[in-house]
């Protein structure tokens, strides 16, 4: 019972936290000009530019709404589409929390997970059970992947992030080793792994650069056809999250966003398209 | 009626900054320890199983982790600041003092982002090409802080020597004591509890540093068994985690501060102790 009571406490203080921003921000902006109706988009930081984009282009068709984007992560997005202060919450999950029972989820886009070593690493190809291997600290050496006498760096996400969970779910069985280093954004991912020779970890596809290089998985190369195709076994969907059924402009907004033109926009820009 | 509106207006600033830091107190330990006495001391405390996604938060190790990567920091800089501040006070002249002493405490305005990139850019690869490991680690970390906290250090302990009257050191030196002499068992004697103060400054300014300690530590929740392994503290775990933590897990990060405050609050209080003892001493 008092567990209950604090819980709900501290949703509360989240939601009173959290409407007083929007609410600012909205006072912020009614002083210029006065749309009709107006939406708010929080959630992933990795589908915060699309949604961006997107709500530029659909304010050429419809002048008169206006759409609020924020990032924040996907458990911001749930958290904010549950309470009903975005109308749209993004996640980039390969599975809802318990949390988001009771949210409907639309699938916008879809996003690869690339396996990523050291531009020094001669290794091209890794296989799905030794990645399992890998990130439970059970292989340790990349002389068993054909490669010099090293202990391999492992490096992984922090405990809650979405790319972490969906990496883990699609694996399956991984418990991390303890001695992972651990680093809370793709940027930083990315920058421990050009540091570390010997390092290896896991990446959005569209953040795959010339600094990094990214193994095949099982044989397969993390590509857009690939993902799409459904051959490359490390992909996720990026949901957009809404209370009930979406209705009214809301409903009109996702729908442009799944639209052909848009779903060109996002391929253009790195994500994938849902379908 | 100008005395009485001044001494009110001084009163509601300083009340201010009291008031703030008893509100963080507050809201801290109000988010935090419910979930503290619901998951029990034995499962939060003495347990290192962190593992929020399976409902373990054993914070153990980051303890320990944090309080060897501070002693780490106090192991490079407060020998290297102390040593450097009696440099600077006794063999110094005066005129050059005047130059060198701002230009470090300068140091202490580089934001903590710019240490954190040296260390991951240059010494970490530099720890793993000549030690072994994986480069980002308690010792990159230690080093890191130790060079951080040494503008707080030096500064403080130069300020301690300098209020050491110079008929002092006059009277060793008339008794037939060498420099080192008077410096060591005179003017370092006189000065102790100033210096104490400065190093618990600087110890304090290395157990609440985040960003930098996120950035080179490499923040693996283990113990650590060697200064090559890679360390989690409490402040990089709460800083880490709290972007996507939601129920539960989030109350378990307010709880790790709880935690991070009692354990400042611990080491203040031994250090109070110690600097008491010392002037009590003398």
């Amino acid at each position: 019972m008092a567990m209950e009571m604090t819980a709900g406490y501290i949703e509360t203080a989240i939601k009173r936290g959290l409407q007083a921003i929007v609410a600012a921000l909205i006072a912020f902006t009614s002083g210029c000009g006065r749309p009709k109706a107006s939406i708010t988009m929080a959630g992933s930081t990795a589908f915060e530019p699309f949604a961006v984009a997107l709500s530029k282009e659909y304010k050429k068709i419809r002048p008169d709404v206006r759409i609020t984007v924020q990032g924040g992560g996907s458990s911001l997005g749930i958290m904010t589409a549950m309470y009903g202060i975005a109308q749209i919450g993004m996640a980039d999950l390969v599975k809802l929390p318990q949390e988001a029972v009771g949210l409907t989820a639309t699938v916008v886009a879809r996003d690869g997970i690339a396996m990523v070593v050291n531009v020094a690493n001669p290794v091209t190809d890794i296989t799905e059970a030794q990645v399992r291997d890998i990130f439970n600290g059970k292989l340790t050496n990349w002389r068993e992947l054909g490669w010099e006498d090293h202990s391999i760096t492992v490096v992984s996400r922090e405990a809650g992030s979405g790319t972490r969970s969906s990496f883990e779910k699609l694996i399956g069985g991984i418990v991390l080793v303890k001695s992972a280093l651990v680093q809370d954004s793709n940027g930083s991912i990315r920058e421990t792994v050009i540091n570390d020779k010997y390092s290896i970890s896991y990446l959005s596809h569209g953040l795959i650069n010339q600094e990094v290089r990214s193994l095949s998985l099982d044989g397969c190369e993390c590509t857009a056809e690939n993902i799409i195709g459904g051959k490359y076994k490390l992909s996720r969907p990026v949901f957009l999250l809404t209370k009930g059924e979406p209705a009214g402009i809301v409903k009109d907004f996702i729908d442009y966003m799944l639209s052909h033109e848009s779903q060109e926009i996002i391929h253009k820009k790195g994500l994938l398209p849902a379908k | 009626m100008v005395e009485r509106i001044v001494k009110w207006l001084l009163a509601i600033t300083a009340f201010s900054a009291l008031a703030s830091l008893l509100l963080i107190a507050l809201f801290v330990f109000k988010e935090g320890l419910p979930f503290i006495l619901k998951t029990g001391l034995s499962d939060f405390l003495f347990s290192s199983h962190w593992d929020p996604s399976h409902g373990k938060f054993g914070i153990l190790a980051m303890i320990v982790s944090s309080l060897a990567v501070t002693a780490g920091a106090l192991l490079v800089g407060a020998p290297l600041g102390i040593c450097g501040a009696i440099f600077l006070n006794e063999f110094m002249p005066v005129s050059v003092m005047r130059i060198i002493k701002p230009a470090i405490e300068l140091l202490a305005g580089i934001p903590s982002v710019v240490f954190g990139f040296i260390g991951v850019t240059v010494l970490a690869p530099f720890i793993q090409h000549n030690f072994g490991g994986a480069g980002l680690s308690l010792l990159a970390a230690s080093l890191i802080l130790g060079i951080m906290i040494l503008p707080t250090v030096i500064s403080i302990s130069v300020d301690a020597l300098a209020a050491v009257p110079n008929s002092y050191r006059d009277g060793a030196l008339a008794l037939g004591a060498t420099k080192w002499q008077s410096v060591h068992m005179v003017t370092l004697k006189a000065a102790r509890s100033g210096i104490l103060a400065g190093v618990i400054l600087g110890m304090g300014r290395a157990i609440g540093e985040t960003m930098a300690v996120i950035m080179v530590a490499g923040n693996s929740v283990q113990f650590p068994r060697s200064p090559l392994d890679s360390v989690r503290t409490l402040t990089s775990n709460i800083a880490l985690e709290m972007n996507s933590a939601i129920g539960v897990h989030r109350q378990a990060l307010f709880a790790t501060g709880v935690v991070l405050f009692v354990v400042i609050m611990i080491l203040n209080a031994i250090a109070g102790v110690a600097i008491r003892r010392k002037i009590r001493g003398k």
